[in-house]
């Protein structure tokens, strides 16, 4: 490490002012507003704020639907990955990038795409209502179907690099040992991609939790409801700045600890594997 | 009640085309070059690797329709593939979880087979806490463990050092005669195939090109490669009576023998003169020093010239005689240190 830091600080005196200038220049483009945030925080009346009911109320659901967000998409995502990595089937590649187009998709776009399915006049929303009785649009399952259509893909993504990485050898041992495909999944597969799996999870959730776009056009906003933290960021910013800035202090420090446990634990490990 | 093996691979740039039996008890080494396919050979026993053609027969059952993980096969893989998430007792453990022993009972098996290799104080240590001798035995009792009734080693002593290696190779000896079923064991290593093989086939590019019991194939090796393994200078030639014409030089050997023959005589038997000797040896023939280089103890000087042979020497020797390469020497090997046979 320490030969490291050396040679790194002697490349950084090296470093052409041509390059230096506009790498400084950036860096202060995304770590000023921050520092803003920080400065401008009201922070005499923050413990009032924060347990202000309606700030609380965001909280939690942001949380909770960000949560079964992740588990929804571990649930679908992982066979999914698994599938992508594992089973040659033709059109292989096209499904894999259709499957990652709501990376890139702009959210309101997958909130408009959503309603136009799962809303009530949509192609499955209209025979589940009539089927089952249930309607997506407007409620907190719908926050949780628009956050997992925009976060899923970030754990396939994840979980799918893993399973390319991983030494498909130790399935064959395990094959020869008398495990059935499931069980070679489970006992194996599982295990070995353990860290892409879970780092998959935290960027999955915290991209879910995040999420602005989607769910307003797909869930509305309402509050207690469907109003998640971003969205009650925004709503406050018209209202009551104040209130606005302790709430965007909350997702940052979410995405700060987010950050750090990812780096620290499992990017690194994942990487090494 | 036995292996019986047909095996044919066909890939765009390598065929695999080899047959051999193996009886219950005994132990059948694959020995080649890298490359020849001993691997895919042992891999495709496995069903890991499809069969384009042939047959895998064991006491009397086809297995060539049956995955992996339906056929009664145990394998020790070369660098193990032991489960870094489960400990050495649940990996011995696993064979016998999934063919349907309760958890409890699975272990108290595994518990006894690693018993059996030594192993009896490290059951709760992950594979990346054995020392590489420790993970070997864990992987056999691993393949032991399911009771399998054929048994694939590939290169299962490559991956340890020298020293850990011979303790190993006897422990493994003792294992193998223990295990009732068929065995074959994958390696290029001439010696781990002699003191662990009751049988050898000897694979070069695909096709078996030598078997049989290890003495046999150590004494009259049949390729170039077989007998650079266990140490002999081997030659084709035509023979007559009681003299073999190798490339315009005569052998006058002690085997009666016709027709295209193979001689081989070992390195040591060469004799080296700077002058053509007095009384006329038979066998002599005149060649020039390709290079020097130790040996052992001894020193081995490759000769050049109507044949390449391998002469070892003593150290005073090449002293006394003022070896140096590419000077020209006189050659000769006794007829009772060499043996012909048909080719």
């Amino acid at each position: 490490m320490a030969a490291d830091d050396v040679s790194r600080r002697s490349g950084l005196t090296r470093a052409p002012w041509v390059l230096l200038a506009p790498a400084l220049l950036g860096m202060a483009f995304l770590v000023l507003p921050l520092a803003g945030l920080l400065v401008r925080a009201p922070w005499t009346t923050l413990p009032e704020r924060l347990t202000a009911p309606h700030v609380l109320d965001a909280l939690r659901l942001s949380l909770f639907t960000a949560t079964v967000a992740t588990a929804v998409s571990l649930l679908l995502g992982v066979p999914l990955a698994w599938l992508l990595a594992r089973v040659s089937f033709p059109g292989r590649s096209l499904v894999r990038a259709l499957v990652t187009i709501p990376l890139v998709l702009p959210p309101v776009v997958g909130g408009v795409a959503l309603l136009l399915v799962l809303g009530r006049r949509g192609l499955v929303g209209q025979w589940l209502e009539s089927a089952f009785g249930i309607s997506l649009p407007f409620t907190t399952a719908g926050v949780v179907v628009a956050e997992a259509f925009v976060a899923m893909p970030f754990l396939v993504i994840s979980v799918e690099g893993a399973l390319r990485a991983a030494d498909l050898r130790f399935e064959e041992a395990a094959a020869t040992l008398g495990a059935s495909r499931w069980t070679v999944f489970r006992r194996v597969t599982v295990p070995l991609v353990a860290p892409g799996i879970v780092a998959g999870a935290v960027l999955c959730w915290a991209r879910a939790l995040g999420e602005f776009g989607a769910t307003i056009t797909f869930a509305g906003n309402f509050p207690g409801r469907t109003q998640t933290m971003p969205l009650a960021v925004y709503l406050a910013l018209e209202t009551d700045p104040d209130s606005a800035i302790v709430l965007s202090l909350v997702l940052l420090v979410v995405s700060v600890v987010i950050l750090a446990s990812l780096r620290d634990r499992w990017v690194s490990a994942g990487s090494a594997a | 009640m036995s292996l019986s093996a047909r095996l044919s691979v066909v890939r765009p740039r390598f065929r695999l085309d080899v047959a051999f039996d193996v009886e219950p008890g005994q132990v059948l080494a694959l020995l080649g070059p890298n490359g020849a396919g001993k691997t895919t050979a042992l891999r495709a026993l496995a069903g890991l690797t499809p069969l384009t053609n042939g047959q895998i027969t064991l006491d009397g059952r086809s297995l060539d329709a049956l995955p992996s993980e339906r056929r009664p096969i145990g394998v020790v893989f070369q660098d193990y593939l032991l489960f870094p998430h489960l400990s050495a007792l649940d990996n011995v453990a696993f064979g016998p979880r999934c063919h349907g022993v309760a958890k409890a009972e699975a272990r108290r098996t595994a518990k006894v087979w690693l018993e059996r290799v030594g192993l009896a104080d490290h059951t709760a240590a992950k594979p990346r806490q054995l020392s590489g001798g420790q993970a070997q035995r864990v992987a056999l009792a691993r393949a032991l463990a399911v009771e399998p009734r054929l048994l694939l080693l590939d290169e299962p002593l490559a991956a340890l050092d020298a020293h850990t290696r011979l303790e190993i190779r006897s422990q493994l000896r003792r294992h193998l005669s223990d295990f009732g079923g068929a065995t074959v064991l994958v390696t290029h290593d001439p010696l781990d195939a002699m003191v662990l093989a009751d049988r050898l086939v000897v694979i070069e590019g695909g096709s078996v090109v030598q078997e049989g019991a290890p003495a046999d194939v150590a004494r009259r090796p049949r390729t170039e490669y077989v007998a650079r393994l266990v140490g002999l200078n081997l030659y084709k030639g035509t023979a007559t009576g009681r003299q073999v014409s190798v490339d315009g030089i005569d052998f006058h050997v002690n085997d009666e023998i016709d027709g295209p023959a193979l001689i081989a005589f070992p390195p040591a038997a060469v004799a080296l003169y700077r002058s053509r000797p007095d009384g006329s040896p038979r066998n002599l023939w005149q060649a020039h020093i390709e290079g020097i280089e130790r040996h052992g103890d001894n020193i081995r000087v490759h000769l050049g010239g109507a044949i390449a042979v391998a002469a070892d020497v003593t150290p005073a020797a090449v002293a006394d005689l003022d070896l140096t390469p590419g000077q020209r020497i006189w050659a000769s090997v006794k007829a009772t240190e060499t043996r012909a046979y048909p080719a």
